[in-house]
């Protein structure tokens, strides 16, 4: 459902991120993306919802081929892709609820329908009494799942994460990965790049280790590797 | 588009006029500046072309008559003339009556040439296009029973100068105003715009369309635009129909005169109004574009 064929990217200023990088990820699995700080994680994240273009490669997500993906077209695709930030990305003048059903408003939902999933979201992520509160009356953690929430209240088929609990107390990690856990067993593919080794080798899932814009290790049940 | 979400691209933009207070302010004074001058601008400049138009229209060509034609030749002489392409019209004015005329004019001390009386009988042409009465003039002059044809020879091309002169120069000089107030709209929306960027990007990537961003912010250039045109529509109809009843008697009887209130000034309301509603849409479709390439 997501597969990339040697993908290249050179961003403008001259860096290569992406070096002729091949992946297939398929429906409902949990993949890990792990390597060292500047090794393309992030950026091969970015090729996904089309933030950033591919310089050269095939990269096809749902059926939809990026490289003659129409700009018009892009909306479109980032709609099934469900997207959750490092810093959050919540509006500080919104509520919790508007936050999450800016994604659905965004995309013309009827305000009945906008309603109801949102509350059924934030019933999932544990924040239905909060639905009222500002961000910035939220912890860390309660914020990064309102962004969790956000990211899957249009029931998207892929969610990526670049980097979940990077600003996370390790109690709270837990809580966040449990969420994801949760959603990637309702049958929702889980991309997430991540630093935390304790995560990734706790839960053994698919483990792709990226190191200078080429995937250099993708096992399934492997840990984070590269000891101190 | 769906009703739910125009009345959403509706209350957003009347929230981040009302939550934008000062460059709400700022953009809608700048609007008011802007559409102020070019309205007064206008109409001073329709006004002039109007007077041009009628000066233009005084123009005609007096042809006088050789002495020596006879009744025939006086009628064949305005047959040619008649068949010139663009002569409008065409009236002839027996020496009598040219003679009545400066008595009318200059008073009773002419009376005595009504013994010898020294005039020729004129034909007066007038050209469709007054731009071309000195081309018709020299034509005129070379036929047959054609004394001499007189038309006011480098006074009206001076006339015609200035006149084209001033209207090329008003045409480029509202143009001018216009780019600017456009200019200053899109800043400011853009500062309107910037301080929303962030929500911009996260529309972006939940996958809103380019026009779902836009359109509030299109709306938001509308009714800064409509509320800028405000004051001066108002100032000019008044400035307009005080000064129209001031000055309008005192032209009576001139060659020409100022442009009626209505329809005109009421053109000129609507025409400001929708120039409002441009700039404040131009304005701020220049200003999102940056800000949608997420
Ligand atoms: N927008 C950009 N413009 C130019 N170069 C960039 C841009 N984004 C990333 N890079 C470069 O591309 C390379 C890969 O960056 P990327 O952000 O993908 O790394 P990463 O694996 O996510 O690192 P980290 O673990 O620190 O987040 C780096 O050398 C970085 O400097
Ligand atoms: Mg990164």
């Amino acid at each position: 459902m997501i597969e990339m064929k040697n993908v290249y990217k050179k961003y403008p200023n001259g860096i290569v991120a992406l070096n002729g990088l091949n992946i297939r990820i398929n429906q409902g699995e949990f993949v890990y993306i792990v390597g060292p700080s500047g090794a393309g994680k992030s950026t091969f994240i970015k090729m996904m919802y089309r933030e950033e273009k591919a310089s050269s490669g095939e990269i096809v997500v749902n059926g939809m081929n990026l490289s003659n993906l129409k700009n018009k077209e892009v909306p479109y695709l980032r709609r099934q892709i469900g997207v959750v930030f490092q810093d959050f990305k919540l509006l500080p003048k919104l509520t919790v609820f508007e936050n999450v059903a800016f994604a659905l408003e965004v995309i013309e939902e009827h305000p009945e329908k906008i309603r109801k999933r949102v509350m059924d979201v934030l019933d999932l992520v544990g924040l239905k009494k909060k639905a009222r509160m500002f961000p910035d009356e939220l912890s860390g953690g309660e914020q990064q799942r309102v962004s969790i929430a956000r990211s899957i209240v249009n029931l998207p088929k892929v969610v990526i994460a670049d980097e979940p609990t990077g600003n996370l107390d390790p109690d709270t990690s837990w809580e966040i990965m449990s969420l994801f856990e949760e959603i990637n067993a309702r049958g929702t593919t889980i991309i997430m790049a991540t630093h935390n080794r304790e995560i990734v080798n706790n839960m053994r899932r698919r483990v792709v280790a990226i190191e200078g814009g080429l995937i250099v290790r993708d096992e399934r049940g492997g840990d984070y590797g590269y000891e101190i | 588009m769906k009703f739910n979400t125009l009345s959403r691209h509706l209350r957003e933009s009347f929230k981040s006029i009302a939550r934008n207070g000062w460059m709400t302010f700022a953009s809608v004074s700048a609007v008011t500046v802007t559409l102020l001058l070019v309205g007064v601008f206008m109409v001073i400049m329709m006004n002039l072309n109007k007077v041009a138009d009628d000066l233009e229209n005084d123009v005609e060509i007096k042809v006088l008559i050789d002495l020596q034609a006879n009744e025939k030749d006086e009628s064949n002489l305005q047959d040619q003339i008649k068949n010139l392409p663009g002569v409008e019209s065409i009236r002839y004015s027996s020496k009598e009556s040219e003679l009545s005329g400066l008595v009318k004019d200059f008073g009773n001390d002419l009376s005595l040439f009504k013994q010898s009386n020294p005039l020729r009988n004129v034909l007066y042409v007038k050209a469709s296009n007054p731009q071309q009465t000195a081309k018709i003039a020299k034509q005129i002059d070379k036929m047959d029973g054609t004394y001499e044809a007189l038309y006011g020879k480098g006074k009206i091309e001076k006339l015609f100068n200035v006149l084209n002169t001033g209207r090329n120069v008003g045409i480029v000089l509202i143009i001018a105003l216009l780019l600017t107030a456009m200019f200053l709209i899109s800043n400011t929306i853009k500062i309107t715009i910037f301080a929303r960027s962030k929500e911009i990007e996260i529309m972006k990537l939940v996958g809103a369309t380019n026009w779902f961003v836009r359109i509030p912010f299109l709306l938001e250039g509308i009714w800064l635009g409509i509320l800028g045109s405000i004051i001066p529509i108002i100032v000019v109809t008044l400035a307009y129909a005080n000064i129209h009843s001031a000055l309008a008697p005192r032209l009576k009887g001139e060659v020409f005169e100022l442009l009626s209130v209505s329809p005109f000034i009421i053109e000129i309301d609507a025409l400001i109004l929708v120039m409002g509603v441009i700039i404040g849409m131009w304005g701020s479709f220049m200003s999102v574009r940056k800000f949608l390439k997420v």
